[in-house]
């Protein structure tokens, strides 16, 4: 099982690196701040794996944090730092 | 493994395909509202099928509770973000894309 | 193997991520990166078996300093409607004046300090950490990271919670703002900050009382208690005129406050700065860190709002 976890926390790590174009590619505000979304919940997942291999509770505590802190950032986003006018070039 | 070994294996792999496809679905959507809706599926199946997996292997109810707690915190927070960013993208214009 | 290729993409990774943050030109981008940055950098202290430090760095590095750059990216752009980008011609006239290999003098200096630093360090270290153990039952609390911060070396707390306290003033310095509603929240963040306010001082509560045996403490629950704060802000939530000037600013001191109390008493009682008596060293740890939560929560909520806070009629 152990190796299941690590496999699989790796595989998310992975998956989120894949994931970073987003933010470089945009071509939105908004689109970069998805990528750092999905980092968010991917971060949580992995986490959690880290914290059943290590078997560290504390670490579920980490997970939670995180989980509760991930709405601030893109709220943040959306209320303050989106600009009214972005520029549409929003199709590939 | 015993039987409970096998589900966890299965809820945790099923849960990793959610997270490969809704990483796809932000790299290959062609506009932010269906990324958006690719993302909210990792957010929500794919977490939640790894907080399933991660609950049969729970040593304790308390690790349960934090477990399911984490997870309705990321749905929570993930719908309402996507309906906002959703929301933000119309007021500002940008037009939904058409094949 | 598994273990080294998991360590070796996570280092590697955080490194691409700074260099990217640092070179980007577009600063939304830029503030994006560091945020992911801040993820993997909880992860990698996680890997590194630090999970007090994983959590300090999951609520402020991933949390509540992305709204605040993005908060400060919001006035940047605001003070510089009038010019056409942040780069503006003005800006490039005052880079010309100082050649621009300047700062690398002192940025070579210092890395070659820490270089020096870290060859000349012992192989093996042998550590403090022995001696922690050792006295851990003095302490008064059961996790070494909070017997440390807040008894063997209190002074460094101390000393950190004014720092905040100092950047706050700073802020608070330049300018005044007024306490103004911002645009309706719209029912869907309005719902979000109801429901999630109570679970964050739930959750606060939890890591101030956990930090006595295991990680956590005055610091992490500051700051869930503070991005409390940047949440009801965001939704548009202001405090009544009347409350954010005396009740705020002596929530604000309360934490430092206590603190040098605590001190001072000790001081006389036992002859020594922040040496508490065994018996009483738990209870008092108790005391110093919920002070202390709120202070900090109040203070990281208060640097978001950006301006001491000013009444409607009083800003013109």
């Amino acid at each position: 099982m152990q190796t299941l976890y690590l496999a699989l926390a790796l595989f998310l790590l992975v998956n989120l690196g894949a994931g970073m174009w987003r933010i470089f590619r945009g071509p939105t505000a908004a689109d970069r701040m998805l990528s750092a979304q999905l980092f968010g919940t991917t971060a949580v997942a992995v986490l959690l794996l880290l914290a059943q291999t290590k078997e560290n509770t504390a670490l579920l505590d980490v997970a939670l944090v995180f989980a509760l802190l991930a709405a601030v950032t893109a709220v943040a986003f959306v209320r303050r730092a989106w600009t009214d006018q972005e520029v549409d070039h929003d199709s590939e | 493994m015993i039987p409970s070994d096998y589900l966890s294996v299965a809820l945790l792999i099923a849960g990793a395909i959610f997270f490969l496809a809704g990483t796809l679905g932000l790299l290959r959507f062609p506009d932010v509202y269906t990324r958006l809706h690719a993302l909210t599926k990792a957010d929500n199946v794919g977490l939640g099928l790894i907080v399933m997996g991660l609950v049969v292997q729970a040593e304790s109810w308390a690790a349960v509770g934090k477990l399911l707690l984490i997870w309705v915190l990321v749905l929570l927070a993930g719908a309402s973000v996507a309906h906002l960013v959703a929301r933000g993208a119309l007021q500002r214009g940008i037009r939904l894309w058409k094949r | 193997m598994l273990q080294w290729a998991l360590d070796a993409l996570l280092g590697l990774g955080l490194l691409w991520l700074a260099w990217c943050a640092l070179m980007s030109p577009n600063l939304l981008k830029a503030i994006v990166l560091f945020v992911a940055f801040g993820l993997l950098m909880a992860l990698a202290w996680v890997r590194l078996d630090a999970p007090d430090i994983a959590l300090a760095e999951a609520a402020i590095g991933a949390g509540l300093t992305g709204a605040l750059l993005l908060a400060a990216l919001a006035r940047l752009r605001f003070a510089y409607a009038d010019e056409e980008t942040v780069g503006s011609p003005a800006q490039e006239e005052a880079k010309v004046r100082f050649p621009q290999w300047l700062p690398a003098v002192p940025l070579l200096l210092v890395v070659a300090g820490l270089g020096y630093v870290v060859l000349s360090l012992p192989p093996y270290a042998t550590g403090l950490s022995t001696e922690v153990t050792a006295n851990l039952e003095s302490s008064g609390v059961s996790n070494p990271v909070t017997a440390v911060l807040l008894n063997f070396r209190g002074y460094d707390t101390l000393l950190e919670l004014v720092v905040l306290l100092v950047a706050l003033l700073g802020v608070w310095s330049l300018d005044g703002l007024a306490l103004g509603r911002e645009t309706a929240p719209g029912p869907v963040l309005d719902t979000l900050s109801r429901f999630l306010t109570p679970v964050f001082i739930l959750v606060a509560a939890y890591l101030l009382w956990v930090g006595a045996h295991a990680p956590g403490g005055a610091f992490q629950a500051g700051s869930v208690l503070g991005a409390a704060g940047v949440l009801l802000l965001l939704a548009g939530w202001r405090f009544r005129a009347g409350l954010t000037e005396l009740p705020l600013r002596l929530v604000l001191v309360a934490g430092p406050g206590a603190f040098v109390i605590v001190a001072l008493v000790t001081m006389l009682m036992e002859g020594q700065l922040l040496e508490y008596s065994p018996e009483q060293a738990s209870i008092l740890i108790l005391f110093l860190e919920t002070t202390a939560t709120f202070s900090i929560g109040a203070t990281l909520a208060a640097l978001f709002f950006g301006g001491r806070p000013q009444d409607d009629k009083e800003h013109t």
